[in-house]
């Protein structure tokens, strides 16, 4: 008899980059190399109904946000043979034990009146411990955030790491044909629940970010007239202009305070990367050569810029000091290299690889070393992280196909679609909500 | 229906002769050096030819454009020239488009005009918008160089956002990576 620990699933973790490496030389086909990384089990875990009004609602949510990050493998309730289950009792663990369930969730909702309150239990069924035992309380209506944050809470205590379940993913919502599409600002939970759009569809929206400390995004807006690039507040619905300048601006992306946004500007068909701080609105230009420069995004800590440049012929990645001192090529594979991504831990940097007519969302080390890909398809594009630096989304393109939006974790292995029913492109994670 | 080639050749042609001595004494803009590369091998199967590419009926004599009209300058001039992959390098098939275009925007002054720079999708997002403000840069420089005023064109970049080819693969890219002479105002009412 076994009993996991935190210790197990952190070291099944770590794992995993390690076995990527194996076969570096086939990066391209990393989907159909999974057998590589196939040691790595889903830590079995039952998550019965809670008890009280919404507690299946509850739990389900619970089950499947913990299901999409491939770390979890919820248990068939139809298995459980303990149906009586009591916040305040601890469970008969040998029924758990007997289906193989490694951790146990149980709850109970209380709703009185206008306040809904939800006590959980985790527990470790072999070691038969306590591993938290706490208590949220929201509006009725909110219940799914407190879902998300008993999963953020779950997610944490057992990896070691940040969850990312309660948080909201903006993205441009796509609907007609291709050549007529219509492109819309649209914002929804991480588990695509609650889809709303902040636009009319007057324009073409593109490329929304979130800063990574607040609830303010920003993107771009492109009319024949030229493009702007606007600051989006979304707790005060307040909406400005980054200005207005000479020339095309757009990829727009915020430092990690959130007191500038780098960005690029097109000048008599030069590109060019700028940054402006947000409480002067002074604008610096970091990048002078005749060659494109965009897609610019921070290192955590503020002090370095990835970039996209096409300086050497083709485009590649690049960084430099943020102040756009000592531009430096990272990227040397075989293949077109765009849309550089500063993970939130700062451990890599996500892009998108065009090679052979297909594109893949990749990951290096900021230094260019250990390159891996995660996924390859006609037409994958766009990676952006999750607060915590272990999954990516991104869009993919099918031949003759919409795009949607899919997710990929950090080591390549689980590969979703998202959610959400629509079309969509550009999608970009929140922090966590507070 | 779409039709990504220039009607009106006959017509055409003839504006091109018409305007090819005084063309002759300009000097041609240099071209970019930017490196073009040549369009990836294709992975997929051909594709097997489509309906919407057929070449178009011939535009019934009834329904001459009015000179100096929109209708006349997109079908007698031709509003739209191709790129190769990655590339903002004006073609030698592009030149005679973009002579006519000189001549008839010097013809109709009044006329302002708006370059769109468009790409295929073989490209990601933000890359494709500084490439597609390249070739609208490039079709700018080109007209004014041939004499037309740079105060009357203002160019924008569509980035991979308006494929005028719905379709997917080669054929379709070829078509998407284009620079759209848009007529803003100043044109004859048809």
């Amino acid at each position: 008899m076994t009993t996991f620990s935190k210790r197990t699933l952190l070291s099944a973790l770590a794992a995993l980059p390690a076995a990527a490496l194996i076969a570096p030389a086939m990066a391209r086909a990393d989907i159909e190399v999974n057998v590589n990384r196939g040691d790595v089990q889903p830590l079995p875990i039952a998550i019965p109904a809670f008890g009280g009004q919404q507690g299946g609602d509850i739990a389900g949510v619970i089950s499947a946000n913990l299901q999409r990050s491939g770390l979890f493998r919820p248990l068939d309730p139809a298995s459980f043979t303990e149906h009586d289950l009591n916040v305040a009792v601890e469970p008969r663990f040998a029924g758990w034990q007997a289906i193989n369930a490694q951790a146990l969730v149980n709850g109970q909702v209380t709703v009185d009146g206008a306040r809904l309150q939800v006590d959980f239990r985790l527990w470790d069924v072999f070691a038969q411990k306590q591993l938290l035992g706490l208590q949220f309380a929201s509006s009725p209506e909110n219940w799914r955030r407190v879902a998300h944050k008993i999963s953020d809470a779950i997610y944490e205590r057992l990896t070691g790491e940040k969850g990312y379940f309660d948080t909201r993913v903006v993205f441009v919502a796509e609907t007609g044909a291709r050549g007529a599409k219509t492109k819309r600002l649209a914002i929804m939970d991480q588990d695509g629940a609650n889809p709303s759009y902040l636009t009319d569809g007057s324009s073409i929206i593109m490329t929304p970010r979130f800063s990574s400390n607040s609830q303010e995004i920003t993107y771009m807006e492109l009319r024949p007239e030229g493009s702007k690039i606007y600051l989006l507040n979304l707790d005060t619905t307040r909406r400005e202009s980054l200005g207005d300048f000479k020339g095309m601006v757009f990829a727009p992306r915020f430092s990690p305070d959130g007191g500038k946004v780098a960005f690029s500007v097109e000048r008599g068909g030069n590109t060019d990367i700028f940054v402006m701080d947000l409480k002067s609105r002074v604008s610096a230009r970091l990048t002078v050569d005749p060659a494109i420069d965009t897609s610019p995004s921070f290192s955590p800590d503020g002090a370095r810029i990835a970039f996209n440049s096409d300086r050497s012929g083709s485009p590649q990645l690049y960084i430099m000091g943020a102040d756009g001192s000592n531009p430096r090529r990272i990227s040397f594979g075989q293949g077109r290299y765009t849309t550089p991504v500063w993970s939130p831990t700062g451990e890599f940097i996500a892009f998108t690889k065009q090679v052979g007519g297909q594109f893949s969302i990749g990951v290096m080390k900021p230094d260019g070393t250990d390159e891996r890909i995660l996924t390859t398809s006609y037409l994958d594009e766009g990676p952006a992280w999750a607060p915590n630096g272990r999954v990516l989304l991104f869009s993919r393109e099918g031949a003759g196909g919409g795009t949607k939006l899919w997710s990929v974790d950090v080591t390549g292995r689980i590969l979703q679609p998202m959610p959400y029913p629509g079309s969509g492109s550009d999608p970009a994670w929140s922090p966590l909500l507070n | 229906m779409i039709n990504p080639r220039n009607t009106g050749s006959a017509l055409r042609l003839t504006l091109i002769a018409a305007t090819a001595l005084s063309l002759a004494a300009c000097a041609h803009a240099p071209k970019p050096s930017y490196p073009t590369a040549a369009p990836p091998a294709p992975e997929r199967a051909p594709e097997p030819p489509r309906a919407p590419y057929s070449p178009p009926p011939p535009e019934p004599v009834t329904q001459n454009a009015l000179p100096g009209s929109e209708r006349d300058f997109t079908i007698n001039v031709g509003d739209r020239i191709y790129f190769d992959f990655d590339s903002y390098s004006v073609r030698a098939d592009a030149g005679p488009i973009l002579d006519a275009q000189s001549a008839w925007l010097k013809r109709y002054p009044a006329v302002q005009v708006r370059i769109e720079g468009n790409c295929d999708e073989r490209g990601t997002e933000e890359y494709n918008l500084a490439l597609g403000a390249r070739r609208a840069n490039a079709v700018r420089e080109y007209l004014v160089a041939h004499g037309v005023a740079a105060t009357r064109i203002t160019t924008v970049s569509y980035g991979k956002e308006k494929p005028i080819d719905p379709g997917t693969g080669d054929v379709a890219d070829s078509h998407n990576r284009n620079g759209h002479t848009a007529i803003v105002s100043g044109a004859r009412m048809q």
